[in-house]
């Protein structure tokens, strides 16, 4: 089978493509060279005034695993008033901030997302969350596996254990959970919570281990740099919301000593103290970190104003925002002294002025990054937003008249004190295209996603080139998964269940003595239980393919 | 059809799914078909692998008349295409059961209702309204310094809890653990003690805890309090109740809504989970709701993910519709709005479907015994005997494979619905 998307205007930033006008070729789901003149050409769509990018890729996003479910469980409300419709092909679920795994699909597919990555995926609970992204139709998935408030991880930082020992465990542990990378989540703060400890500071020692959350961040960004793993250590840093956590963001940064670092909902950990209500933007700072530090990554984790709930492994700053709860009801776990959870709905007002900063402080944060290659569009579904407001995010990026009006809606103090509407930046279909497709591939080590080079999978988002940027990006004209059209006209045609891409790196099987030592004596599950099998992976993603993407070393 | 893997003669790590702890440390013998515990086995595990062995030889009914699988799935289709509104009921299966209940369901417009859901809502509605501060096994074993058992003596429906959660020496900070076991209600039946455990019984009457609850939390919070007494025990005994979870370092409070069968007693765990929230103030301090026997926490799971919603949603109008009330099965059988229903009973022979005059289409185990013999009969495997499958474990947190540990010809509940879903679609 081969297809010609003949004329589009394309988009391909990886190439250095920027809206050249391209005829391009998919055979056999991947995308082909040009064919020779006498070949037979199955297909033609004539794309021309169309933009064509690959397809994108949510690199940071709560699709599944126990703490979506926890928040599905605690909110009909918002299911009820969001239903989805069973139709031939498409099974009935629900939408808005905890959405069913089935709308989950359809929806981002419906964007022209085309892969999402799950950023927290506890060890024990990783069963179930590959049980859910097999069940998340239509994209592409992966995981990041959560390490860092573990017991086994602290015990043998306190033993002085040797990071090549450390290098094992981490190894044994993306190999167990399938996952593409490394998560660190209030790095020690989550043990430290069960000993009833409710901050946590840089390096501050441990109530019972010791370390510092300093320590555990370099240990594990050396674990994940040593053995190759094409993904940065993947940070939430310590002092999540807290006012004044600027200097953590800024310690946390530097605490990776060079080696490559990525800082996720970054907007969330970029506040000051400054003002009346001691409470303000820092963006400008950690900005101008990461733009002098080639490093580090980081995704922005965008607020926008509505109803939606907050889903964390971060159990200490749940707690603490556990107050806030609107509608008022949360959930917080201890979790197998493995992690922890907390889950708190929460609705975004224009008119608070604390929401109403936050709003700015991300936006601040996209305009004043100058290198589109290491900041990620993310509101961090559903934390900041669901990943459906998506399209109005990138509006407010490319369009500054649009960004402006917005703005004057806010809280006036919170106007006051942000200077994004000094900021003239409008961002690119080209730099659009490196934050949704092109960089995040990159960041992953995905080798054939996010770009449209022969060889490249063929996930192919075709646009209609709508000056309202906001209505281009909700209803894409045709989206192709692998080589086939799934989407036409912001609509799901065809159902497909994507792939899952995973990273597997060496290790020395004699931790496996030591894990199951610890598993027989601590825990209430057996070591060998903790790892998935092939099969596994196999039946939960409805056969869908497993692809190990090679570490570097 | 299950696979034929070839089965050593001794198993270790077996994972149990006879109740919702799904202990997977089982030493199990299978010398000659015959699935026998070697250790790690409670009395439940060793009742129901021993019951898995005298089983076998029933094979699809139709109207009581032998059949085959095919036409047995092919005259269930045809009853369910002529259903208005079928019920899925039962659902004691495991992950892979729930997933294909799920596509029948909305497939037919059906109704999704687990057998335990009566008991299962008294916790969904309190997670709906106000949410909960709760613990999982590993930290109980590792953290508690102070049980509170609410209501019943978890052993008789968790028979390893205490051995496996509060009885280890060791933990993760240190030798010879002691935990403090408290238990507000009848405690362990007259007779029986726990191993290692020696608790206090405050006898309070179960059904006035919610009660007792509201007293601990007004004596927490430092309220003046008029009451002198609360579900039958002076004010003193709650007041040094109250001191003692003050100055626990990770108390947790235990329940097992199925210990709570009275009105409204949604309220009771509501209570019960606001008090440990506020202890959560100053302290450490957990919930550890106690359930997922027959599959319950597995459908739960799994209907939730798909849809947003768990048991008693409908798909009737094409959206997944959840109601308490209105989509109970007893309820929709006994108010004639049901006209077909499909009964999936993997794990327990004893949990037969209602009396219903409606047809029914029993998923069950190969034992299962009748009042009126159902349209079709199609006897499944038992996970984690039959053939392999995944249960969540009481915590919602961590599903454990089941392994299969006997020749078997029996179907899954998975394998049985597809074919069933093959038919409809033929027709
Ligand atoms: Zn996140």
């Amino acid at each position: 089978m081969l297809l010609k998307l003949k004329g589009g205007r394309v988009y391909d930033p990886a190439n250095g493509v920027d809206g050249e006008i391209r005829d391009l070729y998919v055979r056999d789901g991947q995308i082909a060279s040009t064919p020779a003149p006498d070949e037979r050409i199955d297909r033609e769509y004539d794309l021309g005034g169309r933009v064509v990018m690959a397809g994108a890729i949510d690199m940071h996003t709560h699709i599944g695993g126990g703490k979506m479910n926890i928040a599905r469980a605690m909110l009909p409300e918002d299911h009820r008033a969001d239903p989805v419709a069973r139709t031939a092909i498409t099974r009935a679920s629900c939408g808005h901030a905890a959405p069913g795994t089935f709308a989950t699909g359809y929806r981002y597919a419906e964007m022209g997302y085309t892969a999402c990555f799950e950023p927290a995926i506890l060890p024990v609970n990783a069963r179930q969350a590959h049980l859910e992204m097999g069940d998340t139709p239509m994209v592409d998935k992966g995981g990041y596996v959560m390490l860092g408030s573990d017991d086994f991880l602290l015990r043998l930082m306190a033993a002085g254990e040797d990071q090549k020992l450390i290098n094992d465990y981490v190894a044994w542990t993306l190999q167990a959970t399938h996952c593409i990378g490394i998560k660190v989540v209030n790095p020690g703060g989550i043990s430290a919570f069960k000993f009833n400890q409710r901050t946590m500071q840089l390096d501050e020692a441990h109530p019972f281990y010791g370390v510092t959350p300093r320590d555990i961040l370099r240990v594990l960004s050396r674990a994940v740099h040593e053995l190759g793993v094409p993904h940065p250590l993947h940070v939430h840093s310590s002092n999540l919301g807290v006012p004044g956590n600027v200097d953590t963001t800024l310690g946390t940064i530097r605490a990776s000593e060079g080696l490559p670092i990525h800082l996720t909902h970054i907007q969330f950990h970029s506040y000051g103290t400054e003002g009346d209500r001691k409470f303000s933007s820092a963006a400008a700072r950690v900005a101008e970190a990461v733009n002098s530090t080639p490093n580090a990554s980081c995704d922005v984790g965008q607020v926008l104003f509505g109803q939606t709930v907050t889903a964390s492994a971060d159990s200490m700053s749940q707690q603490r925002n556990s107050g806030f709860a609107n509608p008022p009801k949360y959930v917080v776990m201890d979790i197998e002294c493995d992690a922890g959870c907390g889950v708190v709905p929460f609705k975004y007002r224009d008119r608070n002025f604390v929401n109403a900063l936050q709003w700015a402080v991300g936006l601040e944060i996209f305009l004043l990054v100058n290198d589109p290659w290491r900041v990620f569009l993310t509101t961090d579904h559903p934390n900041g937003a669901p990943f459906t407001t998506y399209p109005h995010l990138i509006r407010l990026l490319m369009d500054r008249t649009f960004r402006n009006e917005r703005l004057g809606l806010i809280h006036p103090d919170a106007q006051a004190l942000t200077t994004v509407g000094s900021i003239d930046r409008e961002y690119s279909l080209y730099e659009i295209a490196i934050l949704t497709r092109a960089a995040p591939a990159k960041l992953l080590g995905l080798a054939d996603l996010g770009h449209l080079a022969p060889g490249a999978r063929a996930d192919i988002t075709v646009y209609r080139n709508d000056p309202d940027r906001e209505r281009m990006f909700s209803a894409p004209e045709y989206v192709f998964k692998d080589g086939d059209v799934v989407v036409r006209d912001g609509k799901v045609v065809k159902v497909t269940w994507g792939r899952y891409h995973r990273v597997q790196p060496e290790y020395d099987h004699g931790i496996e003595r030591r894990l199951k030592d610890h598993f027989d004596r601590y825990q209430t599950m057996r070591a060998d239980h903790m790892r998935i099998t092939p099969d596994e992976m196999h039946a939960f993603g409805h056969g869908a393919d497993v692809v190990t993407h090679p570490c570097r070393r | 059809m299950p696979a034929s893997p070839v089965i050593p003669e001794a198993v270790s790590n077996v994972a149990c799914p006879f109740c919702g702890l799904v202990c997977d440390d089982l030493e199990v013998s299978t010398a000659a078909g015959r699935v026998t515990v070697q250790a790690n086995g409670c009395a439940l595990a060793l009742a129901a692998f021993e019951r898995g062995n005298s089983d076998g030889g029933t094979g699809p009914r139709i109207d009581g008349v032998p059949a085959s699988l095919a036409d047995a799935a092919a005259t269930a289709a045809r009853l369910l295409l002529g259903s208005r509104l079928p019920v899925i009921g039962g659902l004691a299966t495991d992950v892979e059961g729930a997933r294909a209940a799920g596509r029948l369901a909305d497939r037919l417009g059906g109704v999704l209702d687990h057998m335990n859901s009566a008991t299962f809502l008294r916790n969904t509605m309190v997670l709906q309204d106000s949410g909960w501060i709760a613990t999982t096994l590993s930290e109980v074993r590792n953290r508690a310094d102070l049980l509170i058992v609410a209501g019943g003596d978890v052993v008789s429906r968790f028979p390893r809890f205490f051995e496996r959660c509060i009885a280890n020496g060791d933990t993760l900070f240190g030798e010879g653990r002691t935990c403090d076991v408290i238990f507000l209600g009848p405690g362990v039946p007259a007779g029986s003690t726990i191993p290692g455990i020696v608790p206090t019984v405050i006898p309070c009457d179960v059904t006035q805890l919610a009660a007792a609850f509201g007293l601990l939390r007004a004596l927490l919070a430092g309220r003046p309090v008029q009451a002198e007494s609360a579900a039958g025990m002076p004010l003193a005994t709650w007041r040094s109740l109250v001191e003692r979870m003050k100055v626990a370092r990770y108390g947790v409070m235990a329940w097992a809504a199925g210990d709570f069968p009275f009105p409204h007693a949604e309220l009771t765990v509501q209570s019960l989970c606001e008090l440990v929230k506020e202890l959560n103030l100053e302290g450490r301090f957990s919930g550890l709701p106690l359930g997922g026997s027959d599959g319950d926490i597995t459908a739960d799971a799994v209907h939730l993910w798909q849809t947003g919603f768990g048991s008693r949603t409908s798909f009737g109008q094409g959206i997944p519709e959840n109601d308490a009330y209105h989509h109970s099965t007893a309820r929709l059988l006994a108010r004639g709005e049901a006209d077909v229903l499909v009964w999936i009973s993997s794990l327990n022979e004893a949990r037969t479907p209602p009396p219903t005059s409606i047809p029914t289409i029993v998923l069950g185990c190969t034992g299962m015994a009748f009042e009126r013999e159902p349209a079709v009969f199609i006897p499944v495997g038992t996970p984690g005997l039959d053939h392999a499958g995944h249960l969540f474990r009481t915590d919602r947190v961590v599903a454990l494979p089941l392994q299969q540990l006997r020749p078997s010809t029996l179907p899954s509940v998975a394998d049985v619905l597809a074919a069933i879903h093959a038919a409809l679609e033929e027709s």
